[in-house]
């Protein structure tokens, strides 16, 4: 069976752990792959450097993309990966602390599918993963798998 | 002078130059030829009172002797004067006696009688000159001459003069001319010179130019000179001027620069507050709520309600920041100016607050037709915590009276917004508007302190002023002007 990973690309490791607490509270059982900055995320998704010969048709179901990250920026990483074939398609929702507006507006400019500010009430971000989980992982349907 | 106004000052000057000297030329040439015709007039008479005289005195003999072919051979002695037309000799009586005609006519001629106690008498008529003298023999009269000479001699001297003093006259308005033109060249040229240079100043604003003194010392000179020394000062202050305004220019354009540069380090400050300030409260609320859900058991109740604490300082904390960078987004964000009807915006602003208090009965009462120019974005923010924070102060009233409308306030008209609540001291007025300033506790009233602070932000981007009235629990009224 397909394993539908979920791609968390998130530099606290705080927020990791709640997310990941998150995700486990509402039963969301699938792999949670987890690249602690931009430039990961780009190598997993591409299969290079550390993720060197990974089989890239294998995308995540959903990308959970942070906006301040090390080394690339997050609508940077959103930005390379509508601008290549294997990921043109792929679901990803921006998941961040900031509400700014240019933020929101330069992030679905740049194809975002989603928008999810992250609460400062855990019970708030509890139910947000929950509604991302049912919705991305379980309701929408994923675009088709590319195979190569 | 109508036809010279309009000619330049070198042409005024030659033609004063010469209608002068040409006036005095044709004065002096009339006075002169005046003269002349008089001592001519009277030369005539008295050569023609000498003929008068020999054709008498000779005519004695043949008029005693009754030869009145000795007197006419007398008179044709005359053709050799030829300006003569007639000469006759008269006995005393009126009869001719002998007749001379220059032209050979032959027209008998009545000579007027001479007054007594005068021997001759002459007169200008008809071009000729007349002239009737006694012929007296040993102091008695004995005959009379009438002698007439034309005018022949007179209208060409006339002529001639005529002649010489066109001659003249336009000799003498050549050299005016010619004076006038080196004249012009002496006071005229150094005016024209002027004339050009102030044409040129005006037109190009080229207070670089200078006009060539003359070196002569005289009025054109200090007049050069004084425009000269105006043109320097001009210079001298525009170049001031240009300077002042270079420098307050390049001052303007720092500034700019550096709010550009500060305004754009507080967004990047606002961005890492609004990212990174509330990364750790979220995990103090995450973990506290791990704490709470995964280890209840081993917490007693004042463990749980501590954990509850951090957990709602944790969550005032979030609201705090999301206020304070809704402050300093008001701040920053462009200003975008429509025609708004504030009646209709208060209404809706009402409607919104009401639907978040569903409990409470609240009379707004709006007053109709309000409009002004404001952005319609922020004067809702204004509306939103104005009318917001007057449900806030009226919720320990039973009955909330909420008014939006239009006053006069010290000659000019402002918009208020007045509550029967809780009102405050007015003695702490002035505090109202500061960022994190509460007049009142947060158990009393919930609030972060921030509300009016963004109000007064808005309304002093908008140009106005705000202020408000009121009384411990007799309610308040917030004034604003546009």
């Amino acid at each position: 069976m397909e394993s539908k990973t979920i791609l968390l690309v998130e530099d606290n490791s705080d927020d990791e752990a709640l997310t990941l607490r998150a995700l486990k509270k509402n039963n969301i059982k699938n792999e949670v792959v987890i690249a602690r900055d931009g430039a990961e995320a780009l190598e997993y998704l591409f299969g290079t450097g550390k993720y060197a010969g990974r089989n890239t048709s294998l995308t995540p179901q959903v990308v959970l993309l942070d906006l301040k990250l090390p080394k690339v920026e997050g609508l940077e990483v959103l930005r390379r990966v509508r601008a290549d074939q294997r990921t043109k398609l792929l679901p990803v929702v921006i998941l961040t602390s900031s509400n700014e507006e240019q933020d929101r507006i330069d992030g679905y400019g740049l194809g975002a599918n989603s928008y999810v500010r992250k609460p400062v009430d855990f019970s708030q971000f509890m139910d947000a993963a929950r509604q991302l989980g049912l919705y991305w992982l379980i309701l929408n349907e994923a675009p088709p798998v590319r195979r190569t | 002078m109508l036809g010279v106004r309009n000619y330049s000052i070198a042409t005024k000057l030659t033609v004063v130059n010469m209608l002068v000297s040409g006036a005095a030329l044709v004065i002096a040439c009339l006075v002169f030829v005046a003269y002349d015709l008089i001592s001519f007039r009277q030369s005539m008479v008295y050569n023609l009172s000498i003929q008068a005289q020999m054709a008498g005195s000779n005519s004695v003999s043949p008029l005693l002797f009754n030869d009145p072919q000795a007197a006419e051979n007398t008179l044709s002695a005359l053709r050799a004067a030829r300006s003569v037309v007639s000469a006759g000799i008269y006995t005393l009586d009126g009869r001719p006696f002998a007749t001379y005609w220059r032209d050979g006519l032959d027209q008998p001629l009545t000579p007027p009688q001479v007054p007594a106690g005068k021997t001759e008498l002459h007169w200008f008529k008809d071009g000729q000159l007349a002239l009737v003298r006694s012929i007296v023999f040993q102091g008695k009269p004995t005959g009379i001459v009438y002698i007439r000479s034309d005018l022949r001699d007179m209208t060409l001297r006339l002529q001639r003069y005529a002649g010489i003093a066109a001659m003249v006259l336009l000799a003498s308005l050549l050299a005016a001319l010619l004076v006038a033109s080196m004249f012009q060249r002496a006071v005229a040229q150094p005016i024209v010179h002027l004339a050009q240079t102030a044409r040129i100043v005006s037109r190009d604003k080229n207070y670089a130019m200078r006009a060539t003194p003359t070196g002569k010392r005289d009025e054109p000179d200090v007049l050069i000179g004084a425009f000269n020394e105006m043109l320097e000062q001009i210079q001298e202050r525009d170049s001031a001027l240009r300077k002042a305004h270079d420098e307050l220019e390049q001052n303007v354009q720092e500034r700019t620069a550096q709010l550009a540069a500060s305004n754009k380090e507080l967004e990047a400050f606002s961005y890492s507050v609004s990212h990174d300030l509330r990364a750790p409260l979220r995990g103090i609320d995450g973990f506290s709520l791990a704490l709470l859900e995964d280890y209840a058991d081993r917490l007693d109740d004042e463990g749980k309600i501590h954990l509850q604490r951090i957990r709602a300082a944790t969550q005032r904390m979030g609201l705090l920041i999301d206020d304070l960078l809704n402050l300093s987004r008001m701040t920053r964000a462009e200003i975008r100016k429509e025609v708004v009807n504030l009646s209709a915006l208060a209404h809706s602003v009402a409607e919104v607050v009401q639907e978040t208090l569903p409990e409470r009965r609240i009379e707004f009462r709006i007053e109709d037709r309000l409009e002004a120019r404001v952005d319609p974005n922020l004067m809702r923010v204004v509306l939103e915590n104005l009318l917001g924070n007057a449900c806030k102060f009226t919720s320990k009233r039973a009955s909330a009276c909420i008014e939006f409308g239009k006053t006069h306030c010290n000659g000019s008209s402002a918009y208020f917004v007045r509550d029967n609540g809780a009102g405050f001291d007015p003695a702490y007025a002035n505090r109202l508007f500061g960022a994190f300033q509460r007049l009142h506790g947060t158990s009393e009233f919930p609030g972060t302190g921030i509300g009016l602070a963004t109000v007064q932000r808005i309304i002093h981007r908008h140009g106005g002023k705000i202020w408000a009235e009121g009384a411990v629990e007799k309610g308040a009224v917030f004034y604003f002007t546009l």
